[in-house]
């Protein structure tokens, strides 16, 4: 399951270069900032706010590959680019975001600590 | 400008997100550099207008003010728009990174960043920094700062302006027999004492030597940049070049050396000031009426056996308390129309 939601030659290549302490830092930063991240998207969606509402998929979309969790990256991207089309952007796919970040959040926990 | 290391600079990273912001500090202190970090645009501004960096890293999509808008500032900033800027974005799309080269960004790194990539145009930036300052220095050395200035923020563009301005010059009485008695290693040290005395007088007053040639100098006040009291600056730069003579001939009298006497011509009035020369090799300067009267007041200091002379123009500027005394309406060579001529008294202003 790892293998898949956390793509690991990328995260063992930021770990080789930053360092396991520094990545342990980063990952618990990303823990704290990302369902922040949710939380604005979900209320960015729901006041309409078109630009906040990209901004903050684009970070996400950041983060998530830098850590190599590709598939949540390119949701985010989706969501990015959607230009809050209701047909993309919309309950249904924040949802979907939620759950794949919340597979993210265990992997990234599991190997942090491994 | 670089502390530390001999390849480390100071480093400023803009990032509205925490991770890239503790990710790219994390990488470039790893190669070596000290990092500071801001969280948006407006944040990086005011730091780089408190500290001084070698580099910027910085990101496009940021609240409050966002990438384009900081490149768009840093432009338009004089003090600020030699400071590299790399873009880290993952911004997607040709037209993003064509507009950040279009702002002057040096070069743009797609997100992540890759850190070998990262380290190369890091060091080329900062090697091209490092010799865009030396070639300032360079530049200060050869020209006046107020040249360097307007230089920096006008460009460069050969032809003039109308401006109304002071002229000045200047040049060593009896040079030649003087030159002709002594080795030229004396004469050049001599000549380089003299223009340092001048040029301090000169440009503690405002002005601007624009001219040097053998043992005379030409000097503008009230251009490039203008000087209100233009005519009074020039007149109390007169005075000072003769007291700073005087007590350059203390030192050569002890020296056993002859002393050395200098003439003095200033004029007032409107005059276009500018570059002249070609597009490879220009000078600023000033042409006109004004300035070629300057010239015949100063060779005229000969003959009336004073020190400074000025023009009526010159004159009307001064305030009371700088003595004056008239000489008389003079028909110099290539003048039509005489022109009164006074001597400024150069012992009662102590």
């Amino acid at each position: 399951m790892t293998e898949q939601t956390i793509d690991r030659a990328t995260f063992d290549e930021l770990k080789q270069t930053a360092g396991a302490d520094f990545v342990t830092e980063l990952v618990d930063t990303f823990l704290v900032e990302a369902p922040r991240m949710l939380d604005e998207l979900r209320r960015a969606l729901a006041a309409k706010e078109a630009d906040k509402f990209r901004r903050t998929a684009h970070s996400l979309k950041s983060n998530s590959n830098t850590f190599g969790a590709l598939p949540l990256g390119a949701m985010a991207r989706e969501l990015e680019l959607s230009g809050m089309d209701p047909a993309k952007a919309n309950e249904a796919a924040l949802d979907a975001l939620a759950a794949e970040y919340s597979k993210v959040a265990a992997a990234l926990t599991e190997l942090k600590n491994a | 400008m670089r502390e530390g290391g001999q390849t480390g600079g100071r480093l400023l990273v803009v990032d509205d997100n925490k991770v890239n912001r503790l990710l790219l500090t994390r990488s470039l202190e790893q190669q070596g550099h000290s990092v500071a970090s801001a969280e948006n645009g407006r944040a990086a501004l005011e730091l780089l207008r408190r500290e001084s960096f070698d580099l910027l890293l910085l990101d496009i999509e940021m609240p409050e003010m966002d990438g384009f808008q900081v490149l768009d500032q840093l432009k338009g900033d004089l003090q600020l728009r030699d400071v590299p800027v790399i873009v880290t974005s993952s911004l997607e799309g040709v037209d993003n990174v064509v507009r950040c080269i279009e702002l002057g960004a040096e070069d743009y790194l797609p997100k992540p960043v890759n850190p070998v990539l990262l380290r190369a145009r890091i060091g080329a930036s900062l090697e091209k920094k490092r010799l865009r300052d030396q070639q300032r220095l360079l530049l200060q050395r050869f020209a006046a700062p107020e040249v360097v200035q307007e230089l920096q923020s006008e460009g460069f563009t050969l032809g003039g302006k109308r401006v109304t301005a002071s002229v000045l010059f200047a040049d060593i009485r009896s040079f030649t027999p003087l030159a002709e008695s002594q080795a030229p290693e004396e004469t050049i040290e001599l000549l380089n004492t003299y223009y340092t005395l001048m040029f301090s007088a000169i440009s503690g007053q405002g002005g601007l030597v624009s001219l040097m040639i053998g043992d005379g100098l030409m000097a503008i006040f009230g251009a490039p940049l203008p000087l209100p009291d233009h005519r009074e600056s020039a007149v109390r730069a007169a005075l000072e070049m003769i007291e700073l003579i005087e007590l350059f001939n203390v030192e050569r009298s002890t020296g056993g050396k002859a002393p050395i006497r200098i003439g003095i011509g200033i004029a007032s009035g409107e005059m276009i000031a500018g570059y002249t020369g070609t597009n490879e090799r220009a000078t600023y300067t000033c042409v006109g009426d004004v300035v070629n009267l300057a010239a015949r007041i100063e060779t005229h200091t000969k003959e009336a056996q004073r020190a400074i002379l000025i023009d009526s123009v010159t004159r009307e500027g001064l305030a009371d308390r700088v003595p004056v005394e008239g000489l008389g309406s003079i028909t110099f060579k290539g003048k039509a129309m005489p022109v009164d001529v006074f001597a400024v008294n150069v012992d009662a202003k102590r």
